[in-house]
């Protein structure tokens, strides 16, 4: 079998339960529903040889509906294939987990539930990961500013907003070379 | 020592007394062993590494010996970005020095939060602890963390440190005098 005749046989075995069919560079994408990310999954390990999930990430399409998107990774060692499965959700939907299936997914589905706040159905452990339990906010999502909100939890954490207006690091839109597209260093009069 | 001054020569007694300030003999032990705390967070520490290896021999200055308990330190020098998550664990490491104790902020990171304005980053590790010396750089180069250590010295050789150490004592004493 060559990785070909795999993605071959993936139309095949789910026929009508992918849609919107992308390939980009050798690497083919399939949009899947929600409540067949389960079954799926777990025929692309067992019969179709993807053994490995490289990665899970999360999408915020603020003010689209559905709201969210997740991106699983997959890889096949055996026959060095990529497959891509992307699967909207919205914002109250709870999706299942693939943590039993693919054991890495327990950590990036904590992680994108600590970004995000979308919770995995069935999960063992969805705890926070980058950020401490009790963090009131989801960082990545898109109305969460980027200089941050203050928090305060006594004795675990904190945090303040950290303004960019002015600062450092700020690149204007216009077409002026980076010297003044990008002041590095606040103006004086500030 | 910037403060001996000559004193009545006396051959038979010379190389065995020594005249000094109480202020200038403390400062003058403290500042020649400092034992860093290495609080390293990001790539700064790896310069700190460097600092503290044979190349730029950290050891010239008295500061080679890294305690990895803060029971035994007396700087801290904090290397690397400050996390909102890590900021209150520095802050309880630094409280658990014994005085007199200083800091060094080293890099953009550890002074201002550097690049990192985001919701994640301290900005700057002063809004915790009271900074002596901040360092520039990105990381800053081994020469830089030399040159902030030996403004440190500068700093702790002018401190009023008997005062400092013994505020009763010093009181009780100028009362007598008067």
């Amino acid at each position: 079998m060559t990785g070909a005749d795999l993605l071959e046989s993936v139309a095949k075995l789910f026929g009508p339960k992918l849609h919107a069919k992308t390939e980009f560079r050798g690497e083919t994408t399939y949009g899947i529903a929600s409540t067949d990310l389960r079954e799926i999954a777990k025929l692309c390990r067992d019969d179709l040889s993807f053994d490995y999930l490289i990665d899970i990430t999360s999408i915020d399409n603020f003010g689209v509906d559905p709201r969210f998107e997740i991106v699983y990774e997959l890889y096949s060692m055996t026959l060095a294939v990529h497959l891509r499965l992307k699967m909207k959700i919205g914002e109250d939907e709870t999706p299942d987990t693939v943590s039993d299936i693919w054991p890495t997914a327990n950590w990036h589905e904590r992680e994108i539930y600590d970004m995000m706040g979308i919770k995995f159905k069935g999960h063992p452990d969805l705890r926070r990961i980058l950020m401490w339990d009790g963090y009131p906010f989801f960082p990545l999502r898109k109305e969460f500013p980027l200089e941050g909100l203050p928090s305060e939890m006594p004795d675990v954490a904190f945090t303040k907003s950290a303004p960019l207006e002015g600062g450092p690091f700020v690149t204007q839109p216009s077409t002026a070379i980076t010297k003044f597209r990008e002041p590095r260093a606040r103006p004086p009069e500030l | 020592m910037a403060e001996e001054r000559s004193t009545a020569y006396d051959s038979k007694i010379e190389g065995n007394v020594i005249f000094t300030r109480l202020d200038a003999a403390f400062n003058w032990v403290r500042k020649n062993s400092l034992w860093p705390m290495p609080m390293g967070l990001a790539c700064c520490a790896i310069e700190l590494m460097a600092t503290a290896a044979s190349r730029f021999d950290i050891a010239r200055f008295g500061a080679e010996v890294m305690r990895f308990s803060p029971r035994q330190c007396d700087v801290m020098i904090v290397a690397g970005t400050v996390t909102y998550k890590m900021a209150l664990a520095v802050k309880r490491i630094y409280e658990q020095m014994p005085d007199p104790k200083w800091v060094i902020a080293m890099g953009a990171c550890a002074s201002t939060g550097g690049m990192y304005r985001s919701y994640a980053v301290l900005q700057g590790i002063d809004q915790l602890l009271p900074v002596d010396v901040y360092i520039s750089g990105c990381p800053p180069r081994p020469e830089a963390l030399l040159a902030g250590l030996m403004k440190l010295q500068e700093k702790i050789s002018c401190e009023k440190s008997f005062v400092a150490q013994k505020p009763e004592l010093t009181r009780k004493l100028a009362g007598v005098n008067t």
